[in-house]
């Protein structure tokens, strides 16, 4: 496994019965990564996820996770990765301490540890009173920052969010969005299953979008559009001249120009042109402002499910 | 492939949260107090009773748990109904209650196996049942102490603690029957009542099932010439199927010394015997070893068997 890959997946499959889950997958994540997975339900996002936790047994195929494999060492892996479940449950009895003391104690933390780490993971989660509050007294969106606060509390190398934002205010989603962010900046990759198109673009470095237990497609949001979308670069240009748009189109790379305004040109392209263009327009025009446009994830995703649904 | 680790890494911290989870829970103490109530007063009834006959019987201390005194049934009758009842509630949700709270992933997602999960919570209603046992047990002793100013003898003591071991044993049983049904079942009522339908199976219907299952195998009760003996035979081997009679056997033969078998005897067999006269100790326990380690045995039996059902099940929870 190369020196930085945290967890490589190769042709992983998982069957039920003569029902395919998840089908020859392949999958790298790097250190410090943020890589989405996403895909209608169904599409195998969690069984994969399931077995790169050694949780359940790839019928084909091998995984190798913070450099062990979670069928022969699940032990090793999974004392590497953190996991925070869709709707985290707790032990509504007991507090939020003893519920997080109890999965770090099995975690093999020391008291001493835990008492460090739990204060430090709440304040980081934003509930630095509550721990010694009963988890029943606690809403949605304290559960899922106190699921985050245990997946913290175990210093991984590996994070797997699966679904987590799906309970959670505007507002509260922010900010868990935020915390997922800081994550990236302690080192830690993380692997997010989500539905939600548009946070997964806000976070993440690379998607994986699910199809039938296959990944259909995969890389950066951009890379998607490209390939889905056609010219996935999308650049605004506010220049003022008359030649701007024909040096716009002279650029190797450059797809299409549309014209948006009197001085406003969008221009297409089949990669980051922005240097490029900035140079072209120069030369006989004044570059009043350059805009790199996203493509949106949304768009790409409802396009490729649109193409898949109409192939059929 | 061989899994690497120790499947037992974690049963520590499981035994000790699930322990204290069920010594502490509301559930525990309404049993607690509902099995040491009615056990108390039967004792103290056979106390009364005792009291009024002293001096009739060298072991007084075990007509404690074996005298019963109307409207009351005996301290070991009490027991064997009201010991599977308390073991059901404890295991009834072991498994299929991390399901439905949605903590089971979370708590799989540490680095243990589910063998520890399911073992830890096992040791622990155990341990659970029997620090309630072993309180009522000297809550026993001490109210004999008391009331009848009497200290119990050696071989008192001795099989009374055979007698805790086997209770303790029976209900290992029954939590065993309440895990396999909690990891069967994702509902903790449908599992619930599936045990409670075991047990009244075993507690009511079963002396009703065994007699005409046993004349389909082995003909009628009597024969031409006296009783039937093969039927005599598949019958006892059908009732030992009940934890239920495994454990009165026990109690008979611990806490009745007189005991001299758990069967039907030959009149050849009693030639020469004493009739009446109590067996020593060790005499007493070898004649129920087979019904003690029957009943150990159906208790690890049925904890495989939700092992290797919990083994295969998905986690998705």
């Amino acid at each position: 496994m190369a020196e930085d890959v945290v967890i490589r997946a190769q042709g992983l499959t998982k069957r039920y019965g003569p029902t395919v889950a998840v089908d020859h997958i392949d999958l790298d994540v790097r250190a410090g990564e943020i890589v989405g997975i996403l895909g209608p339900n169904g599409s195998g996002k969690t069984t994969t996820i399931l077995m790169l936790l050694g949780l359940t047994e790839p019928t084909e195929g091998r995984a190798e996770v913070a450099g062990f494999d979670p069928l022969r060492d699940p032990l090793e892996v999974k004392r590497r990765v953190g996991y925070l479940p869709d709707s985290v449950g707790f032990y509504d009895g007991l507090s939020a301490r003893d519920n997080l003391a109890y999965t770090a104690r099995l975690a093999g933390l020391s008291r001493r540890e835990i008492d460090h780490r739990f204060a430090e993971a709440l304040d980081r989660v934003g509930l630095p009173d509550v721990g010694r509050d009963r988890v029943s007294t606690f809403s949605r969106g304290m559960r899922q920052r106190l699921g985050l606060a245990e997946v913290l509390m175990k210093r991984p190398s590996i994070a797997i969010l699966d679904e987590p934002t799906a309970t959670l205010d505007p507002h509260s989603t922010q900010e868990f969005l935020g915390m997922i962010r800081g994550l990236k900046s302690d080192g830690t990759a993380v692997l997010l299953s989500s539905h939600h198109l548009d946070q997964v673009q806000s976070v993440c470095d690379r998607v994986a979008l699910f199809n039938r237990g296959r990944i259909a497609l995969s890389g950066s949001v951009t890379e998607l559009a490209h390939r889905v979308l056609g010219g996935g670069y999308v650049i605004d240009v506010e220049a003022r001249g008359g030649t701007a748009r024909n040096q716009l189109a002279a650029v190797p790379g450059v797809v299409r120009v549309q014209v948006l305004g009197p001085e406003l040109y969008r221009v297409h392209c089949e990669r980051d042109l922005r240097a490029a263009i900035s140079r072209a327009v120069a030369l006989s025009s004044d570059l009043l402002g350059i805009r790199f446009a996203e493509p949106s994830l949304n768009e790409v995703y409802t396009r490729y499910f649109d193409e898949v649904r109409d192939a059929a | 492939m061989r899994r690497r680790g120790s499947p037992f890494t974690g049963v520590g911290v499981v035994l000790a949260k699930e322990a204290a989870d069920y010594l502490s829970g509301a559930r525990m103490w309404v049993l607690e107090a509902l099995v040491f109530l009615t056990a108390i007063a039967a004792a103290y009834a056979a106390i009364l009773s005792i009291r009024a006959n002293i001096g009739e019987s060298p072991f007084l201390f075990l007509r404690l748990l074996t005298m019963a005194q109307d409207p009351l049934p005996s301290f070991i009758a009490l027991l064997g109904f009201l010991i599977p009842l308390v073991a059901i509630a404890i295991g009834f949700d072991a498994i299929n209650g991390e399901f439905s709270r949605r903590t089971l992933s979370r708590v799989l997602a540490q680095p243990i196996y589910r063998d520890a999960l399911l073992l830890g919570k096992f040791l622990a209603g155990l341990l659970a049942l029997t620090i309630g046992l072993f309180s009522l047990w000297l809550l026993t002793i001490g109210l004999g102490l008391l009331f009848l100013g009497l200290a119990p003898n050696t071989e008192e003591m001795v099989r009374m603690l055979g007698f805790l071991v086997a209770t303790i044993a029976y209900g290992g049983v029954w939590l065993a029957v309440a895990f396999l049904f909690s990891v069967v079942f994702r509902a903790p009522a449908t599992a619930a009542l599936a045990a409670l339908g075991v047990w009244l199976l075993f507690s009511l219907f079963w002396s009703v099932v065994t007699p005409l299952v046993a004349t389909l195998i082995s003909g009628p009760p009597e024969g031409i010439f006296g009783p039937n003996l093969a039927y005599l035979q598949t019958s006892q081997i059908l009732d030992r199927i009940s934890p239920n009679t495994l454990y009165a056997e026990i109690a008979l033969a611990l806490l009745q010394p007189a005991t001299r078998a758990l069967g039907p005897v030959l009149y050849s067999q009693v030639q020469g015997a004493l009739l009446g006269a109590p067996l020593p100790a060790a005499q007493s326990f070898i004649l129920v070893w087979p019904q003690m380690t029957g009943l150990i045995a159906g208790m690890i039996v049925i904890f495989a068997i939700a092992y290797v059902v919990f083994q295969r099940q998905e986690i998705r929870a």
